[in-house]
């Protein structure tokens, strides 16, 4: 489902001089499996995301969603692919405040390809437990609430691959586990293939499968290399 | 959910603001609506007037404005007199003028020769006009009954007069003799005049001496939008026979060489009208037997010691160019300015929100909505408070105009419905002003096709 080969990134400092922040040689996550991301701060995790996303361009390499090779398309064409292939939850949920719980998962939906209908955003919200607060605006629901909506949100277009960047850094322990079950449960039930970033260990010793990110990415070991010396 | 709605809802999360530039792109749209109202009732009301019924207005030599407004308005200052003399010349027909002359009676050249206009007339008209008293604060046209029988008013010049009550007054009639007088619709609301009642004329103006001879109003006229509505009109003959009307100085009286008395032919028990040598007029409506002969005519009217030819509809026209247009323009010049500051008001309201909704548009970009369709976004929430607050403020002006209607059509006679003073320039309004938006929401709209999507997200 997903194929990471040779991917450089870098950043443009503001002396000119280029700092890569990612270089993996290698990264698979097939079709239903779910694979949690750890590493330390600055190590390149959400850098990681974005360029999977199509939200930012990779220097180098390939990346292959769904057998289709992203790093070859134009902004609008990854555009395409995130809308309909790749959901995406984040840290702080990023509901749109304006919007209404059902609006903010149609939201989800109005920038994809696929049906629109309000019915199948109905169900995704009742799905995640939230049947009965449809027409709340962000603000009038709880923090695990929102999270929730998000991630009905990134799973209404029923994607291929679900990009979770720690997901529930922001929520109470109580409501950890639920949002994590709940992402766990809607991959299982979609066969979605899920790259989940976390900080917790306790979330990552869930998973059967942990990528250390600093073990796959060569850029960070030479930066850690360096300051050791 | 549809990008309407979507730039729909970013509107509503910022209500006051978008409320408030909806507010002045609204203000700004009325006040085009009102002044091009006012514009349109002006030229209405001018159009109205300015196809008089008659080709020429033959006056004493002087301002053709002044004879124009004087004549066809009953406004400015009252202005020199013609000797009754020149009227003669514009009777229609080779009898025209011999007849009127033993009509009146008194000394005059050649009583028997034609007028030297008749042939120009035949088929036409000449009515003589003399303006210069007041009933209250409303001017008195003293004229010949033809003024009501020949004169047509409205756009087209089609329409006759009416009488809302009562009838036209008479030359002589055997029970008010020569004092009748017709008053016009704003004359009678205004001072409860009605028939069978009597107005004394004051001379010069309204607080002028008072004469004392009364006239009988035996009319109303029926309301015509014109400013016949605002004037009273009496017998000219009486009005002769008013003291201080004949002629002070009779320099011409004296019968010189060429002049012969003519006795006036008058019907038993009728007294006799004032003789011609001593009447004075301060106009002559002229209509020509073709439209041409009119403009072959103002050469040698002109030519003539005492008389200009004056085209009402020229000069009502050179009035509105020299005076209306401008002050329209300035108007409008104005209202195009509020426009365009209301237009930044929307750049400036959405671009100063910018920075709060970076995060809102990386977010729909992470949902993978396109560069285009985010700027689309914007542009759309600029051009739908353009359009909601263009829309408010046509409908808040033209709501103005029409609840200012009933005020308007006492004043002028002109009727405002809700949309019959709608002219092109108002309707490229809505949509210019959308345009305007449009192009001023490009600014904020390019700050959110430029996020940087990554920068945004957390
Ligand atoms: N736009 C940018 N320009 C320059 N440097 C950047 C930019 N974005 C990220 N970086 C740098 O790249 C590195 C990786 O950042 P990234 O956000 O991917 O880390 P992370 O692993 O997600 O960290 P965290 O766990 O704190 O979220 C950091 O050193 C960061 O400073
Ligand atoms: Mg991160």
């Amino acid at each position: 489902m997903l194929e990471v080969h040779g991917l450089h990134k870098s950043f443009l400092l503001p002396d000119r001089t280029r700092m890569p922040v990612l270089e993996i040689s290698e990264l698979v996550v097939p079709a239903g499996e779910q694979a949690v991301l750890i590493g330390e701060s600055g190590c390149g995790k959400t850098t990681l995301l974005h360029c999977i996303a199509g939200i930012t361009a990779a220097d180098a390499g390939s990346i292959k969603i769904d057998g289709i090779e992203i790093t070859r398309l134009s902004e609008s064409g990854r555009d395409r692919v995130r809308a309909s292939k790749i959901g995406y939850v984040f840290q702080t949920f990023n509901l749109l405040a304006g919007f209404t719980a059902l609006e903010n998962v149609r939201l989800g939906m109005t920038f994809a390809s696929g049906a629109k209908d309000r019915q199948r955003a109905v169900a995704m919200l009742e799905r995640v437990g939230l049947g009965d607060r449809l027409h709340h605006k962000p603000s009038a629901l709880s923090v695990g609430q929102q999270q929730r909506v998000a991630v009905a949100r990134a799973l209404v277009n029923r994607p291929k691959l679900l990009l979770a960047d720690e997901p529930t850094a922001n929520v109470d322990p109580a409501n950890q586990q639920k949002i994590i079950d709940l992402i766990r449960e809607c991959c299982d039930e979609n066969r979605i293939a899920l790259l989940m970033v976390t900080h917790s260990m306790h979330v990552a010793e869930q998973f059967e499968r942990v990528i250390r990110l600093e073990e796959i990415n060569h850029a960070v070991r030479d930066v850690l290399l360096e300051s050791a010396e | 959910m549809n990008l309407i709605t979507i730039a729909f809802r970013n509107m509503q999360q910022r209500g006051l603001a978008s409320a408030l530039t909806m507010i002045s792109m609204a203000l700004g749209v009325a006040l085009v609506v009102v002044v091009l109202s006012i514009s349109w009732i002006i030229k209405e009301s001018f159009d109205r007037n300015s196809n008089v019924g008659y080709h020429l207005i033959v006056g004493a030599k002087g301002g053709a404005l002044q004879l124009a407004l004087n004549t066809v308005f009953y406004l400015s200052q009252p202005i020199e007199v013609i000797p009754y003399e020149e009227y003669l010349e514009f009777l229609p027909g080779d009898d025209g003028r011999p007849n009127e002359i033993k009509r009146v009676g008194g000394w005059i050249a050649e009583p028997e020769r034609k007028g030297i206009f008749s042939s120009y007339t035949r088929g036409g008209f000449a009515i003589p006009v003399c303006l210069g008293d007041y009933v209250g604060r409303f001017r008195v046209v003293a004229t010949k009954p033809e003024f009501f029988e020949k004169l047509r008013y409205g756009k087209a010049a089609d329409q006759e007069y009416r009488f809302e009550s009562g009838r036209n007054f008479q030359v002589y009639s055997p029970e008010h003799g020569y004092f009748e007088a017709v008053v016009g619709s704003r004359v009678a609301r205004e001072m409860g005049i009605s028939v069978g009642d009597t107005v004394k004329t004051t001379h010069g103006d309204p607080e002028g001496e008072g004469h004392g001879q009364p006239f009988t109003v035996v009319g109303v006229l029926a309301p015509t939008g014109t400013p016949n509505d605002r004037a009273v009109f009496i017998n000219l003959e009486g009005f002769y026979l008013i003291d201080g009307h004949a002629r002070a100085f009779e320099d011409e009286a004296h019968p010189d060489a060429e002049k012969v008395y003519v006795e006036p032919e008058l019907p038993p028990g009728q007294p006799p009208p004032l003789p011609l040598e001593k009447r004075d007029l301060t106009a002559v409506l002229v209509k020509a037997g073709q439209p041409m002969f009119a403009v072959h005519m103002a050469r040698p009217i002109n030519k003539r010691l005492r008389t200009q030819a004056v085209s009402p509809v020229k000069e009502v026209t050179n009035m509105l160019e020299m005076f209306v247009d401008p002050v329209r323009n300035a108007l409008l010049a104005v209202t195009i300015v509020v426009c365009l500051v209301s237009a930044v008001s929307i750049l400036v309201s959405i671009y100063n929100s910018m920075n709060e909704r970076r995060r809102d548009i990386a977010v729909m970009r992470a949902l993978g909505a396109r560069r285009d369709v985010v700027l689309m976004i914007v542009l759309l929430e600029s051009m739908l408070i353009a359009f909601s607050g263009g829309a408010l403020g046509w409908v808040a002006g033209h709501g103005l105009a029409a609840l200012a209607s009933p005020l308007v059509e006492q004043r002028t006679g002109i009727q405002i419905g809700f949309l019959s003073s709608i002219t092109w320039v108002e309707l490229t309004l809505v949509p210019g002003i959308v345009i305007l938006a449009t192009i001023a929401g490009i600014v904020p709209a390019l700050a959110a096709y430029r996020t940087d999507v990554s920068r945004h997200l957390t």
